[in-house]
């Protein structure tokens, strides 16, 4: 087998015991892998309507064909669950090392199921597995858990680990891997947590097969000089990370302030791209050949690690108000060490500052915690602590913005998308982004159809911003390309200078086959739809596709956005209708059969 | 009339950040380009009052110009 190992790893957490199995190549390849594959698994497992914190769900590591490989960015693996957080299909994408490590050790993935009777971690080497007890390692932060386990295993072990955060079940937990990258969204280091299973450890030797070596060379090559030639992917992430688009997307007036009551933010320059790298950056730190390098690594105080990214800096700024760098470095930080999504850490603790602001939440539910009101810096790094920790107040924060802003009586004032809180664009002044974020599969999120690409950026071509026409179009191509480009393996920032005849081209050469672009946009469609399956049937219908009412209702109040709301009635039925679904939303029998979802 | 140029990333580079720039009527956002030796090339992401805008737009006094070389997603 070419690209994939053909070896999928089982670890039953309850039995305590570990299988291997035949991956199933034909379905592999019908979704791909990662993302897609994951998926299919999942529809194929685990009941949808399953409890997410129950030992009944499954967590798959699930790597791409091309992961492992000599492709630009080719380190990338899913972690495939059913999410806590939103009661859909979560999938949360990560780089670093680790998932390249899997593939060189001979696993395209690695499923958990069951729940271990007290806290465990995996060790692969190669063939070798172990399970172990890691109730040593338990309660300790991300560093402290990678630092004993180096000690261990050496440092040229590749390590994936919850914090605290997912050992006491928060929603918002992410899984870490390789100390500060992320599988961060959806809450699916609460599903690692559930398991009782702290950290992966996995060192392996061997190599992914390639079929064809020469073409590979040739794609490769092509791949690279389209990569270095693109102003996005050759100069502007290398040079100042995401963090750079805090002023682009404050100068359109969609930058979301104050828990989107505002679209401007007065401070923007003293938390952008320009400032941290002029202060704080120490180096870049790029993941598993990666030749775009947007990681950054910054040194503030006595904190050291990776970060901030643009959403981070974001969610902990502007939305909460907040214009000092160093404190949102730290937040960041925590973040990290705890194992929480920046995104829905911060946006939470913004929506916590507007009940606190409307009079919902009184002082004293702070304790000894510092006010979380807007603007206050000190409060944002004292609570995302706490939020990890889940003391006090933090408790309600660590369940994220809706369940907070729903115990309030006001769900409404939460900023969240099927329970996800959403990321650093307001869709009022950005209309195909608004219809991405509302048809999501995971929810509120930017990376399922990462519409500012065309509609700020201008790649691959610029589009108006508040123009409607086309938008339903844009969002659905963007949509399918990225679930193949999540399930290949590779990096979704390659596609700011690569076109799905370039994915196809190193995949083929990779795996064998001979598939054409559009064929790859296919896949995208059907692993779409697939997801789409496995949300109706936990119950996730199409009445959660929309936006918050604020961003349907209130017109943004200033700025170059000023006046407009986000007319979703006006997009939907033509987004319904060009996927082929019906006009509620779902997919019909014939697209299924058309796409061979089964 | 005067025309706040708002410059970002890379073109800060020997120009500062906020550069105010006295154009006469009828000049265009090439113009305000050509005052801050910024060459098309280096012009990826264009607004005037936070909308798209293309160089050959008139300018008007006292409008803002944002100029973004190539720069990330996120
Ligand atoms: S572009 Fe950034 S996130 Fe993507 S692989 Fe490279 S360093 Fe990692």
């Amino acid at each position: 087998m070419f690209g994939y190992n053909g070896k999928i790893l089982r670890v039953d957490l309850t039995k305590r015991t570990v299988k291997v199995e035949a991956l199933d190549e034909a379905k592999a390849k019908k979704y791909i892998g990662g993302r897609g594959f994951g998926t299919k698994m999942m529809m194929d497992e685990v009941d949808p309507g399953v409890d997410a914190l129950s030992p009944a769900n499954k967590l798959m590591i699930v790597t791409g064909p091309l992961t492992g490989t000599a492709t630009p960015t080719g380190g990338r693996y899913m972690a495939v669950t059913k999410s806590p957080l939103t009661g859909t299909i979560a999938s949360s994408n990560s780089g670093g090392y680790f998932g390249a490590e899997l593939k060189f050790a001979g696993w395209d993935a690695v499923i958990f199921e069951g729940k271990a009777s007290g806290p465990v971690y995996i060790n692969i080497i190669d063939d070798k597995v172990e399970i172990l007890d890691a109730g040593k390692l338990w309660g300790k932060v991300l560093s402290e858990t990678t630092d004993a386990l180096e000690a261990v295993h050496g440092d040229k072990a590749r390590i994936l680990a919850i914090g605290p955060a997912g050992e006491r079940l928060s929603l918002l937990a992410a899984i870490m891997n390789d100390r500060w990258r992320a599988a961060g969204r959806s809450g699916v280091g609460a599903v690692m947590g559930s398991k009782n299973l702290k950290a992966v450890v996995v060192k392996g030797s061997g190599k992914v097969a390639v079929a064809d070596e020469a073409a590979l060379k040739e794609a490769f090559a092509l791949c690279m000089k389209k990569i270095k030639e693109n102003g996005v992917t050759g100069t502007g992430l290398p040079t100042y990370g995401t963090a750079v688009l805090v002023n682009i997307i404050n100068e359109n007036g969609v930058f979301p302030t104050n828990n989107f009551q505002e679209a401007v933010f007065a401070k923007a320059e003293d938390i952008s791209g320009e400032t941290l790298a002029e202060k704080y950056l120490k180096k870049k730190d790029p993941c598993f050949r990666c030749p775009i390098a947007c990681g950054r690594y910054c040194e503030v105080d006595d904190i050291k690690g990776g970060g901030p990214e643009y959403e981070t800096i974001w969610a902990f700024g502007a939305d909460c108000g907040v214009s000092s760098l160093k404190d949102i470095i730290k937040a960041n930080h925590w973040c990290n060490e705890y194992g929480i999504d920046t995104i829905s850490a911060g946006a939470t603790l913004a929506a916590a500052m507007e009940l606190y602001q409307k009079g919902l939440v009184k002082k004293e539910e702070f304790g000894d915690g510092p006010e979380l009101k807007f603007g206050n810096a000190a409060s944002i790094v004292e609570w995302t602590k706490r939020m990890g920790m889940g003391t006090g107040f933090g408790a309600k924060l660590a369940k994220g913005s809706y369940r907070l802003c729903d115990s309030y009586g006001v769900p409404e004032l939460s900023m969240t998308v099927k329970k996800q809180e959403l990321p650093a664009y307001d869709p009022r002044g950005i209309m195909g982004h608004g219809v991405q974020y509302a048809t999501s599969n995971r929810g509120g999120c930017h990376v399922r159809g990462y519409m500012i690409s065309p509609e700020i950026l201008g790649l691959p071509e610029k589009l108006d911003r508040l123009e409607l026409a086309g938008k339903p179009q844009w969002a659905k191509i963007f949509q399918d390309f990225t679930a193949a480009i999540d399930s290949v393996g590779l990096c979704l920032f390659t596609s700011f200078a690569m076109g799905a005849d370039d994915y196809a081209a190193l995949y083929n050469a990779v795996c064998g086959t001979k598939i054409t672009g559009a064929e790859f946009i296919t896949s995208g469609e059907r692993i779409w739809n697939l997801e789409k399956q496995y949300n109706l049937a936990a119950g996730i219908g199409p009445d959660q596709d929309t936006l918050p009412p604020r961003l349907l209702k209130e017109p943004v109040p200033a700025g170059p956005s000023k006046g407009h709301v986000h007319p979703l009635d006006k997009l939907l039925p033509e987004y319904y209708s060009l996927r082929g679904w019906d006009a509620k939303g779902v997919p019909t029998k014939a697209k299924l059969a058309e796409l061979g979802v089964d | 009339m005067r025309i706040e140029a708002r410059l970002f990333a890379t073109l800060r580079t020997g120009r500062g950040k906020v550069v105010e720039a006295e154009l006469a009527e009828g000049a265009t956002v090439q113009d305000l380009a050509d005052a801050l030796a910024i060459p098309p090339a280096e012009i990826a992401i264009l607004l005037v009052g936070g909308r798209d805008a293309r160089l050959d737009r008139p300018l008007s006094d006292g409008d803002v110009v944002s100029i973004f070389p190539p720069v990330g997603g996120g």
